[in-house]
């Protein structure tokens, strides 16, 4: 299978063939660098960059629409052409590597006018209808038609035979197609085969017949389709749910960070009049680069559905009856004051770390430890105590390196699509192999199928296996656990013994490469169990305490069946689902759009979110409730604002505040020491994993299942299902 | 090598004892040309002929090709080795027959490169698309051995692993002989293992297209030959670092190809004797369009134009004086009205002298009841339907000329829009990916150069008797 188009590919395997032959004569001597002139500027560069690059390290920008720095080079707008002293025709800056001496001129006449040739082109058959376009503000065309084309039309043919028409393609429910539009750029097909890898898009017909499209109508349906919006830069792809909403010059952005999945990718949240109007993604090379999974990008919608707005009390006939904040607060202490220390806490996967350590010091106070996570992880051994038992200890640009890597019982493309993206890139760019050991999903990329017996991994470890030996030549290996597994019975065995393959991988590297990695499902986990909450719901199911409090848990980690009917149930958080539904008092917090907050994503990594609007109706921070809660019953907690609680946060946990960092964990040779004494019997079960197919991605948090959005991309992936084009090895 | 072609009559001696030797073709990129070596250039004598069964008039089998003398001491030549033969082509100051018009022995020794473990493929661009453009035809269905053999010997000389013949998917009876004549070949152990007995390993495929003019440009060839879009590719990286299937290429014309055996039976000097200097050897020439006896036939270069249409193509219908404009080299090169046509010499040089090109010297003959303006609309209309839409220049702006043009034919336009014809012409030239968006604006450019009264007198008709329809629409 190829991984990239050979004309790209081979370039870099002449590369790999011919260095080591270089590298023996000259020691890897670096190469040396070239000068060469932008607008008589003169500058140093490697060999190999790109007109276009040379000019941006002297801040020249050279205007393009098919360029993009993270997709293959197509050279197809011809936006980029610039002169070259003594080139007699203009040159593609994009894709032209510079020569030494080479005097580029980015403003002479030349140049200026290909630019506006290409300019008056790429216009002729634009339908110019910004102001009913959704790109209209931030368009590529728009702004360089401003500064690069000509200040009047001369297409007299307009009088004649008019524009080029392109029927609108259904593409889904993400992306609004308005294909006239399309400036054939190709961003959008060469995103989709690179970085989503589906092949979906592509171009039909020729010259001014040219499309883009399915070629067969279906839906372009990928965990990453939302980014060719950003890509594209016309209003040819805009996005459907955003559509006539909002303008983005009226709009408030927000920086924040994502919570939908362990990733915590960066976003940016678009507000206006106190509404989200869209969720974008924000650059942060070490996490999501410029991508945005749809979950995060598209469920924005359901921020404002199924949201809890005012305290609720369950009435006499089992219903939730609205009630004041007084009086809730009141009922939830007294409740609690009876309970005395027989309380305990279930965290959910959004928990941000300030409830977490306002709930925990307050339960503590009251005489519990009974503080819980959703998410089990095995006690035995180190248990959660070492920080590397539970973190993507190599960092999600750590992938980037690998040359081998082996998932154990996940499937990243839906646990963390940005992880799977970063896999992909590896697989295309560096040659990984990849080897899976759970049920044969479809990751994008080839890899070879272990199994889905957990025993492959004892063959694995004891050297058995085929693939054990391609793991002992990797010069960097990594291993991907998912945090599913753990949640099972054997998941201590598991965890224990893929912590002695990855201590026997790293003792053979010896050099500082991580190999073990967990990746985690949901967002609060790294940060619950860095300030010492108790994963798994365990404990609560064995002595059921009197009251229960839920942290936005809703996966039903404890349904009211397991509890004695005596317990009452405290549920605080934004949505009204499966936890509300359970609750005798529930206590409306703030999305993670409306707070202030901070968040751990699988990598250690502590981030955290801004207000971008606030909170609907009577619902309150998270920590500010749990601080008024613990006012009224009388064990007040010792920090009034957000400063003195995440001064708390620093003396529990120091790598919470240090903000964009990921924090190094270590005792790695300790935790597979402990491990050992451990149970280590695996169990013949079979490896499963939560998420299998697309549809079961769109759905999986109280946000995510009260978005229409998101519930549009479920059917539409049904429909596509039932399509005579459907393929079941490619979707 | 005896030749039936009737049509040289007045053949001249041996001429060559008139030539001289030649330096190394680099000399092209010498700003003044060496002397001239002779006076007077064609008719070719008969035993100068290369494409001696041009008319298929013998058999194009492997025994006649035999007996005319192809894969006559192959084995010889493929054993003097790589250097002789470059050095052999380069002397001879061959230059590619596809229309760009590059000297074959330097584009050949781009490939002698030390290997890095890739092989190598040598690709034979029988795509012939152009149209007025019918040589390689004539090759591959009368000459299929000259092309096989010349595959061989071109393989060598880059030492190539094998040869991809990518033929026009029209062309079904030419393919079908390439086919036999290369089922001929291995079968005589000519090619494949052991190629002629030389210990050279050999193979020759041929895949036939699907009736995309831009296949015929060398990178979109490759990729359409690779199974994907003929779309072309950005240059660099260039076919000869990264071409088909990732490994060094070479793309040449059938002609080219086809040449070169002969080329190193009778040595470059003889090759190098024809035609003026830089633009030396015999070349098959199309003549079609308003002649009385249309033909393709191989003439020695240089030849002046009026002789090779009133020689072989039974002179201008109606005589030279009818004659209105003639298309030089194939389709994508600029018209030259009669008064340039008289002194045109019929080579690189004296073509780019008249500020058109040799092209694939396909020359179509158009007299004076030609409607010019329609001819060339129907040429973008061509190019407008086979530009592959890639960039943006050729794709919209080829069609914008041609919807211009449209308006031209009738008049339904105003004078000023000839200066923007010709500006969008500019628009697109060299502003592309591949050749094909200048092909389509040169011969706009041409009308305008030469028939602009013509143009603007059409509109001034068209506006004295529609009045009330100032360019309205139609």
């Amino acid at each position: 299978m190829l991984r990239v188009p050979l004309s790209k590919a081979l370039p870099n395997a002449v590369k790999a063939v011919c260095s080591p032959k270089r590298g023996s004569t000259t020691l890897a001597k670096a190469p040396e660098k070239i000068e060469v002139f932008i607008d008589d500027k003169s500058v140093m560069v490697e060999p190999g960059t790109t007109v276009l690059q040379a000019a941006a390290m002297v801040g020249v920008e050279i205007p393009r629409f098919c360029y993009h720095e993270r997709l293959a080079v197509a050279g197809n707008c011809r936006m980029c052409l610039v002169e070259v002293e003594k080139s007699p025709k203009p040159v593609a800056a994009c894709a032209m590597p510079v020569m030494k001496g080479w005097r580029i001129k980015t403003n002479s006449d030349m140049t200026k006018k290909a630019r506006e040739g290409v300019m008056e082109f790429l216009l002729v058959n634009h339908p110019l209808d910004c102001p009913i376009c959704d790109q209209g503000g931030e368009c590529d065309l728009q702004d360089q038609s401003m500064a690069f084309g000509s200040d009047r039309s001369r297409f007299t043919d307009i009088q004649f035979s008019g524009k080029r028409a392109v029927e609108d393609k259904d593409v889904g429910p993400l992306i609004k197609t308005v294909m006239t539009r399309c400036i054939h750029c190709t961003r959008c097909i060469r995103f989709a085969s690179e970085v989503a890898g589906i092949d979906d898009l592509g171009t039909t017909g020729r010259g001014s017949d040219m499309q883009i499209g399915t070629y067969v109508e279906k839906f372009f349906l990928s965990e990453l389709s939302g980014n060719v919006i950003d890509l594209c830069p016309v209003g040819a792809l805009t996005s459907k749910p955003y559509a006539f909403t909002a303008r983005p010059w009226e709009t408030r952005k927000t920086e924040s960070v994502d919570v939908l999945d362990a990733v915590g990718s960066n976003i940016i949240v678009s507000t206006r009049t106190g509404e989200v109007m869209r969720i974008l993604p924000r650059l942060n090379e070490e996490v999501n680069e410029e991508w945005l999974s749809d979950k995060a990008r598209f469920s924005y919608d359901g921020l404002k559905r199924q949201r809890l707005i005012t305290p609720m009390l369950k009435g006499p006939e089992g219903e939730l009856l609205p009630v004041e904040w007084e009086d809730a607060l009141s009922f939830a202490s007294k409740a609690i004051r009876d309970a005395g220390s027989e309380i305990g806490v279930i965290a959910g996967g959004q928990a941000d770390a300030e409830a977490l350590i306002a709930l925990k010091d307050l339960i503590n106070k009251l005489g519990s430890e009974l503080v819980c996570t959703e998410r089990a992880f095995p006690d035995d051994g180190a248990g959660t105590d070492l920080r590397s038992s539970y973190l993507l200890n190599s960092k999600i640009t750590g992938i980037e390196e690998a040359d081998v890597v082996l998932l154990i019982g996940t499937n990243p493309r839906f646990e963390a699509p940005l992880v799977n993206s970063r896999i992909r890139k590896a697989w295309v760019h560096n040659e990984l192999e990849v080897g899976l050991i759970g049920p044969c999903v479809n990751l994008t990329y080839s890899f070879d199928h272990l199994g889905e017996d957990p025993n492959v991994i004892e063959e694995v470890l004891s050297g058995k296996h085929p693939f054990a030996k391609k793991l002992l030549n990797a010069k960097k290996p990594l291993i991907i656990l998912g945090s599913q597994q753990l949640e099972r019975n054997d998941g201590v065995a598991i965890l224990s013994k893929v912590q002695q393959m990855a201590k026997h991988l790293s003792s053979k590297i010896g050099s500082e490469w991580k190999v073990l990695n967990i990746l985690q499902q949901v967002a609060s986990q790294v940060a619950a169990l860095d300030l010492g909450y108790k994963a798994g719901v365990e404990s609560l199911k064995e002595c059921p305490p009197k009251v229960l409090f839920l942290l936005g848990a809703d996966e039903c980690a404890i349904t009211r069946d397991d509890l004695p009917q005596s317990t009452t149930v405290i549920y605080l958080g934004s949505h009204g689902d499966n936890g509300a539904s359970m609750a005798d008092i529930v206590l409306p917090a703030a999305a993670y759009t409306e707070k202030q907050a901070t968040y751990v994503n699988t990598e250690g990594r502590a981030q955290q979110t801004l207000v971008a609007v606030t909170p609907p109706g009577m619902a309150r921070e998270d920590w500010k409730i749990i601080r008024a809660i613990s006012e009224v019953v009388g064990k007040k907690l010792p920090y009034d604002t957000l400063n003195e609680i995440r001064g708390r946060l620093e003396q529990v946990s120091p790598n919470l505040t240090r903000y964009g960092e990921a924090e190094e964990a270590n005792f790695y040779d300790q935790a597979v020491e402990l491990s050992k004494e451990a149970c280590n019997k695996l169990d013949c079960e079979p490896l499963e994993v939560k998420y299998k197919d697309l549809e079961d991605y769109y759905m999986t948090d109280p946000i995510s299942r009260a978005s229409t959005t998101m519930a549009k991309c479920v059917q539409a992936v049904r429909k596509q299902k039932e399509s005579k084009y459907y393929d079941s090895g490619t979707a | 090598m005896a030749s039936t072609l009737t049509r040289a009559v007045f053949t001249k001696p041996n001429l060559n004892q008139v030539a001289v030797p030649l330096g190394n073709v680099l000399v092209r990129k010498q700003q003044t040309a060496p002397p001239p070596t002779k006076e007077k250039y064609g008719p070719l004598a008969d035993e100068d002929r290369i494409f001696t069964n041009l008319y298929g008039r013998h058999d194009w089998r492997l025994k006649g090709a035999v007996k005319r003398g192809d894969w006559y001491k192959t084995k010889e030549i493929i054993d003097k080795g790589a250097d002789f033969i470059i050095n052999e082509v380069k002397n001879s100051g061959l230059r590619g027959r596809g229309g760009a018009g590059f000297p074959s022995g330097m584009k050949w020794s781009f490939m002698n490169k030390p290997s890095d473990g890739r092989p190598k493929y040598l690709v034979v661009n029988a795509d012939e698309g152009e149209p007025g453009t019918c040589k390689d035809r004539e090759i591959m269905r009368h000459d299929p051995h000259k092309l096989v053999e010349g595959c061989l010997i071109a393989g060598r000389a880059m030492g190539a692993r094998a040869a991809y013949i990518y033929i026009r998917g029209e062309f079904y009876n030419e393919a079908s002989n390439m086919q036999v004549a290369i089922a001929e070949a291995y079968q005589a152990g000519l090619i494949g293992k052991n190629a002629c007995g030389s210990g050279y390993d050999f193979d020759v495929f041929m895949h036939r297209g699907a009736g995309a003019y831009i296949c015929g440009e060398e990178t979109a060839l490759i990729e359409s030959l690779e199974g994907k879009q003929g779309k072309p590719r950005l240059k660099p990286p260039f076919p000869a670092d990264v071409g088909l299937f990732g490994c060094p290429t070479t793309v040449t014309n059938v002609e080219t190809v086809a040449v070169s055996p002969t080329i190193l039976r009778r040595g470059g000097k003889w090759f190098a004797g024809l035609g003026r200097p830089r633009n030396s050897g015999t070349k098959l020439f199309n003549i079609s369009g308003h002649v009385n006896t249309p033909c393709t036939v191989e003439e020695e270069m240089s030849i002046p134009l009026r002789e090779l249409i009133e020689r072989h193509a039974g002179g201008v219908r109606g005589g030279w004086d009818n004659l209105l404009a003639i298309i030089p080299g194939g389709s994508s090169t600029p018209l030259i009205p009669k008064e340039v046509c008289d002194n045109a010499i019929m080579d690189f040089d004296g073509l780019l002298a008249c500020q058109t090109s040799l092209g694939t010297a396909a020359i179509i003959v158009m007299d004076k009841s030609t409607d010019i303006v329609k001819a060339i609309s129907r040429l973008i209309m061509f190019y407008k339907h086979e530009s592959c839409g890639q960039c943006t220049p050729c794709r919209e702006g080829i069609n914008w000329m041609y919807k211009i043009t449209e308006r031209f034919v009738t008049g339904n336009a105003q004078p000023a829009e000839i200066d923007m014809l010709w500006e969008l012409s500019k628009q697109i030239e060299g502003h592309t990916i591949c050749a094909l968006g200048d092909g389509a604006a040169w011969p706009v450019q041409g009308l305008i150069r030469h028939f602009r009264p013509e143009l603007e007198a059409r509109m001034k008709k068209f506006h004295e008797s529609n009045p009330q329809r100032r360019a309205a629409a139609n």
